[in-house]
């Protein structure tokens, strides 16, 4: 270990405006951007008007930076520790909705809490990437090559995975699956079983078929073809392509979305908000929203690479993961390339246990990067 | 710390692949929105205005029809409905209910508009009620508060101010039919009616006018957001008939109970005056609907009141056609006005015996005296040595078994036989047959109508075709003076003894109809009389002292005759069928002489002073002398 690295690990604990300091402002810049994004997007789904979306939409984005600060000072060593007990609460509340949960277009996933409701599912997927990062903080990349350490974690994908398809919601299903994959494939895990496990997805994905739900089956099939069933359950797609091809390079401007705002575009104010956003602003403006998502994408990617213990990159890595796949099944679901999912465009659409879920995962995003060079004194020689 | 290393190298490169990965993927994304919003644009865009503009169409009020003198036959009525918008009540039962109380609905009636409710998208107005009178709407205004969703509209219906009288001459509108529709998207209007039958049908599309359109902004349920463009259609055109009514009331009072129809026409220019079938129905019927009971009841009627008989009923015309016979065998030389032929009561070919209706015979007669007589001997003889295809030739210039101009969709043609058709038919053709067609049966088989344009033929030597139709639109319709119609080719010399035969049996001692003569002063009808069998007389019953009149009624003979005067100067022609009415004299022969007075004391085609817009731009026409 060199002298460098010694002096800053040494740097153990530091007070209250040392870590404002270290917070990355430029990156809580972007995000305020993209809520703006947002607030911009509701206003013209409300009619140009800010009741009733887009008022609460930035009141919820304020609480959400409140909360996000808050936790961006809580030492990441705690949290590291918290990460088991978040885990085995996600998976409580879980169980719970599915015993009690609150049933809404068909599906048991809502569960009311401190006046909202909310989706399990979605706290779940940062309990267990944060589960995952502690899992691996200590593994070796010797020990990653051992298939029996490789087990729990596994298994502590697979039930969560379970219970959310169980639900059913296979879109978070999948998006929570594929977190799990990309926290796996950064700890190490040996390229011939990533090989291995697509393979075996791929192999069983026709049997998974046979288990879907009608619905979802529904999708699946509308979305390869949607002028099949253009007022049932391939409207949305098709009316979703219809109101992008109006939007053309520059758009219609803005409030001047036709087919948004004589309400041939569902949910225009939740899944699809980026259709009505480029209806207005055309192609460029599509383009340049996309390239906001991605800079915010990349950015989780370079607190990941900046920080200098496992466990912080990890869970930099999960939720840089979580965040791109909001923005991908989202945007590539308004564009008819993936069967439609209800999955909202995170800090865009109207939607308050998300926002909230997703500031609170970038709250341990910015306490991973706040304490970068923290020492996990007692993992130290784990490894 | 080695570990350490190899540790941080490997999840570096791992992330890096990750971003990498997420990257490219989001770069497809992108890729993915160019297609859709620049490359297919231009299609999504189309698709964005139809999904956005939605056309509807404005209905046209439909053309209204007058008869000669501006009195108005078919013409629109608001018609007060009652509508229910569903998504304006918050319960359509008790709106429904409430309703009800005011006025009554039927419980089958409560069920259509339950269905239609449920079936349509809930801001489309059903129709609650429609028809409604004064007291029913004033009582729903009142009430107004107690029905939420209850509104009130006003449409147009047809209406017949004439109810039965012209039935079959206008015809009558309905709905359209699932294949209209197909046909023609105007027929979706709401309320929209089209012409079915008669006039209606003949000049739907006049009539229909052109439906205007509106443009509408319509947001993704339908719903209108405000009206974009507007195209005012084009009222139907008003159509001016040729139809007296005032005439046509009195030939349908005249014929009375009877299974009967009488044709009217101005013969000199074929304007048909009055075109009467009885018993009739009320049009306005098939507007609303026809009942199951109401259908059954006319369609198993013996009298046919849903069949136009003037110009689709087919009868054997009998001795009518015996003008026709005579002029077939003048113009080919088989007989001359002057031969005379003995008639002994019978004809004999071969080892058939033909019979004259007079049992005795009437010896000698020439053409006029056969004629009057209306002797079927000579006919049989004449028609022998004429031939059928001759008299076929000459009864298609008479209008007869060839199609008229007539603007009825359901007119018939009927049939004038020939030595080819019925060889066609895979027979021969006998010289029997030639012989009963001289007396107008076999399979001969017309149309009152046509016996009527016969007899105006026969009285102004020209080729005169019947039509209803003077304007359209103001526009005044060709044929309506005597010079735009053809000469018939005949010489003047034989009309003129055909028409001689045709007085004397109306109005000289011993011919067949004097019962016919006018008692009008200075003015002389000629006529001629028929009678067919509609079952065949057995030498049995002709022995035994047949009388029609005690068979069933279905078996009695057609009572025919055909007419026209004044005998000098011919305007009006006419023809009487009545169906199972015995004998043409007994029964046709009063009811054409006092149709005929009262044509001509009402003389309907003279010059007058025409109080009816219609009238205005009426053309010239010639200088009369009564």
């Amino acid at each position: 270990m060199s002298l460098l690295d010694r002096r800053l690990i040494r740097e153990t604990s530091f007070g209250l405006t040392r870590k404002l300091w270290r917070v990355s402002w430029t990156y809580v810049l972007l995000l305020c951007v993209l809520a703006g994004v947002g607030y911009a997007a509701l206003y013209s789904a409300g009619g140009g008007s800010a009741d009733p979306y887009a008022s609460r939409h930035i009141l919820r984005f304020g609480f959400g930076l409140a909360l996000m600060l808050s936790i961006a000072l809580v030492d990441i060593r705690f949290i590291a520790r918290l990460s088991w007990v978040a885990y085995a609460g996600g998976v409580t509340l879980l169980v719970l909705v599915l015993r009690m949960g609150h049933v809404g277009k068909g599906a048991q996933r809502w569960i009311d809490l401190a006046g909202m409701q909310w989706q399990p599912s979605e706290l779940m997927k940062i309990a267990l990437v944060m589960a995952l990062a502690s899992w691996f903080h200590r593994a070796s990349w010797e020990r990653m090559g051992n298939p029996l350490f490789l087990l729990p974690p596994l298994l502590a994908v697979a039930v969560p995975v379970g219970l959310i398809l169980k639900e059913p919601n296979l879109g978070t299903a999948v998006i929570t699956a594929s977190v799990g994959a990309a926290v796996f494939l950064a700890a190490g895990i040996r390229w011939w079983k990533v090989g291995l496990a697509t393979a075996g997805i791929g192999l069983a994905a026709p049997v998974a078929y046979g288990q879907l739900h009608d619905y979802q089956r529904a999708r699946i099939t509308t979305f390869f073809n949607p002028e099949n069933d253009p007022l049932g359950a391939g409207y949305n797609i098709i009316q979703s392509k219809i109101a992008l091809g109006s939007g053309g390079m520059w758009g219609r401007g803005y409030l001047q979305g036709t087919q948004a705002n004589l309400n041939f575009l569902p949910e225009k104010q939740t899944d699809f908000v980026f259709t009505m956003l480029a209806e207005e602003f055309g192609f460029a403006g599509g383009l340049a929203l996309l390239g906001l998502l991605a800079l915010i994408v990349l950015g989780a990617m370079a607190i990941a690479l900046r920080c200098r213990h496992q466990y912080g990159r990890l869970l930099a890595v999960g939720i840089a993961m979580n965040f791109f796949m909001y923005v991908f099944v989202n945007v590539a679901m308004v564009m008819g390339t993936i069967p439609v999912g209800g999955v909202p465009l995170p800090l865009v659409s109207h939607g308050g246990s998300a926002m909230i879920t997703v500031m609170v995962s970038f709250g341990l995003l910015m306490s991973v990067h706040v304490h970068r060079d923290v020492e996990f004194s007692d993992r130290r020689g784990d490894i | 710390m080695k570990r350490e290393a190899k540790r941080t190298g490997v999840f570096t490169r791992r992330a890096l692949v990750l971003a990498a990965a997420q990257m490219g993927a989001l770069g497809l994304l992108g890729t993915k929105l160019y297609q859709v919003q620049v490359v297919e644009g231009g299609r999504y865009a189309t698709l964005a205005q139809t999904n956005r503009v939605s056309t509807r169409l404005i209905a046209a009020p439909r053309g209204r029809l007058f008869d000669r003198f501006g009195e108005t036959i078919a013409g629109n009525r608001s018609n007060w409905r009652v509508l229910l918008v569903a998504e304006q009540t918050e319960d359509v039962d008790a709106t429904l209910d409430n309703f009800s109380r005011l006025v009554p609905l039927a419980d089958h009636e409560r069920a259509r508009i339950e269905r239609e409710v449920r079936r349509h998208r809930r801001f489309i107005p059903v129709v609650v009620r429609e028809f409604l009178d004064w007291d029913d709407m004033a009582r729903i205004e009142v009430n107004a508060p107690d029905l939420p969703g209850i509104l009130v509209d006003v449409g147009t219906t047809r209406l017949y101010p004439f109810g039965s009288l012209l039935a079959h001459v206008v015809g009558y509108v309905a709905p359209p039919s699932e294949a209209d529709v197909a046909e023609d998207p105007i027929m979706a209007l709401p309320g929209l009616r089209i012409g079915r039958a008669g006039l209606e049908k003949h000049h739907d599309l006049a009539l229909r006018g052109r439906a205007g359109t509106m443009e509408l902004e319509v947001n993704a349920v339908g719903r209108v957001i405000r009206e974009l463009d507007r195209q005012e259609g084009r009222p139907g055109e008003d159509i001016g008939l040729t139809i007296d009514t005032e005439l046509q009331k009195s030939v349908l009072d005249r014929l009375g109970e009877e299974s009967a129809s009488a044709v009217v026409l101005d013969c000199r220019n074929g304007e048909v005056l009055a075109m009467a079938t009885n018993p009739s129905f009320d049009p306005s019927v098939f507007n609303s609907g026809v009942s199951q009971a109401q259908w059954v009841e006319w369609t198993s009627n013996r009298r046919a009141p849903l069949i136009n008989k003037a110009a689709a009923g087919l009868y054997a015309p009998g001795s009518t056609f015996k003008m026709v016979v005579a002029l077939a065998g003048l113009e080919a030389q088989a007989i001359s006005q002057s031969e005379r032929l003995n008639c002994p009561g019978y004809l004999d070919l071969g080892d058939t015996r033909f019979h004259c209706w007079r049992k005795g015979g009437h010896g000698m007669l020439d053409l006029r005296g056969a004629l009057k007589n209306s002797c079927d001997v000579y006919f049989y003889e004449v028609a022998r040595r004429t031939g059928i295809d001759r008299i076929a030739a000459m009864s298609n210039r008479f209008g007869l078994g060839v199609k008229l101009d007539i603007e009825l969709p359901g007119a018939r043609t009927g049939l004038v036989p020939t030595r080819g058709w019925r060889i066609a038919q895979g027979h021969a053709w006998n010289i029997g047959d030639t012989v009963v067609h001289g007396i107008g049966q076999g399979f001969l088989q017309l149309t009152p109508l046509s016996l009527a344009v016969m007899a105006a033929r026969l009285a102004t030597g020209r080729a005169v075709q019947p039509h209803l139709t003077r304007l359209v639109g103001g526009e005044p319709q060709p044929g309506a003076a005597a010079g735009d119609w053809p000469p018939l080719g005949l010489p003047e010399f034989d009309l003129h003894a055909v028409r001689e035969g045709m007085w004397q049996v109306v109005n000289e001692p011993g011919g067949t109809a004097p019962i016919a003569r006018l008692t009008l002063p200075g003015v002389q009808m000629a006529g001629k009389t028929g009678s067919t069998q509609v079952r065949r007389v057995s030498r049995d019953q002709r022995e035994h002292g047949f009388k029609s009149e005690t068979l069933p009624w279905e078996f009695r003979p057609h009572a025919l005759f055909v007419a026209f005067a004044p005998y000098d100067a011919p305007r009006y022609a006419l023809s009487v069928v009545v169906e199972h009415g015995n004998a043409g004299a007994a029964t046709a022969g009063p009811l054409a002489r006092d149709i005929m007075t009262d044509v001509l004391v009402r003389d309907p085609a003279a010059p007058r002073e025409q109080p009816q817009r219609v009238a205005d731009d009426a053309p010239p026409r010639p200088e009369e002398t009564r």
